[in-house]
């Protein structure tokens, strides 16, 4: 009767290993994985401060100090239009001659308004991703994307507007954050102006006999 | 300029010297065959301060200290 169960529980054991040793083999191969140490990079949490820091440094020493302390103190810059239909020549809504200008934010769209009206003319998405790295390109430091921007817009207005994505205003910026900021922009450069004719007439007064 | 890290040196040299000036053509090149855009920041008479962009190392301003690479802009969000 004994030999008979032992007899039944080895061909019992023989017919299962089949299925059970891939089984267990499998289990403890992931159990190796799973404690195997994986090389990892460390995160160095100064790296991007550190070239944000060195792109503020760049832009300052490519922009005029007017711009700059734009930038510094209000967050965007302002860049005059230079095509003398506006940023779409071809769009009904051409300005037709009337001072344009674009407002350039960090990794926000390009904002086009009339300088006098301060009507919002269109919004243009552009970025400038890493060709080299398409499926994982981080961001440009802020200052840099500023700094781009700027290049190509004083560098050939027609090829980056062509190159954008345009839509119209408030599809990606609230369009009453823009008027803040140019309402914040008039103030400023009142201020600017102030302090200057403040500074001229200080200077006036100290040659003054 | 590169995504991730900002400001990189890439190559410097002295034009005036054959070997710098053909190791910066290389350079110069390599940047461009990589999709990037090639500027130039110009300060004009009057005060005023744009950048040229360039696509020739030929085209470089024969007194600018520097060139700067940035990736090549594409359209954004749809």
């Amino acid at each position: 009767m004994l030999v008979a169960l032992v007899v039944t529980a080895l061909v019992v054991i023989a017919l299962l290993s089949d299925l059970l040793v891939p089984r267990l083999g499998e289990q403890w191969e992931r159990h190796r994985a799973r404690r195997q140490r994986v090389p990892t990079m460390p995160y160095d949490p100064g790296r991007e401060r550190r070239a944000e820091q060195r792109a503020r440094a760049l832009l300052r020493s490519c922009v005029n100090e007017e711009e700059w302390s734009m930038y510094r103190d209000l967050g965007f810059i302002r860049v005059w239009g230079s095509q003398k239909d506006g940023p779409e020549i071809a769009r009904a809504d051409a300005t037709g001659g009337a001072a344009y200008g674009y407002l350039v934010y960090p990794h926000k769209p390009i904002v086009a308004f009339l300088a006098q009206t301060h009507r919002l003319l269109n919004e243009y998405c552009v970025t400038f991703p890493d060709e080299t790295r398409p499926y994982g390109s981080a961001r440009l430091p802020d200052s840099d994307d500023v700094l781009a921007k700027w290049m190509a817009l004083t560098g050939d207005e027609r090829r980056l507007i062509a190159t954008a994505n345009m839509h119209l205003p408030g599809r990606q910026v609230d369009p009453a954050q823009v008027k803040r900021d140019l309402w914040r922009l008039s103030q400023w450069e009142r201020a600017r102006l102030r302090a200057a004719g403040g500074q001229a007439a200080e200077s006036k007064s100290t040659f003054s006999p | 300029m590169k995504p991730g890290h900002g400001e990189v040196l890439i190559a410097e040299g002295d034009v005036e010297l054959r070997a710098d000036e053909l190791r910066l053509m290389e350079a110069f090149r390599q940047q461009l065959d990589e999709g990037m855009w090639a500027a130039v920041p110009v300060t004009e008479p009057a005060g005023h301060r744009q950048a040229e962009l360039v696509s020739a190392f030929e085209d470089i301003p024969s007194n600018t200290d520097r060139v700067i690479f940035f990736p090549r802009a594409a359209g954004g969000a749809r």
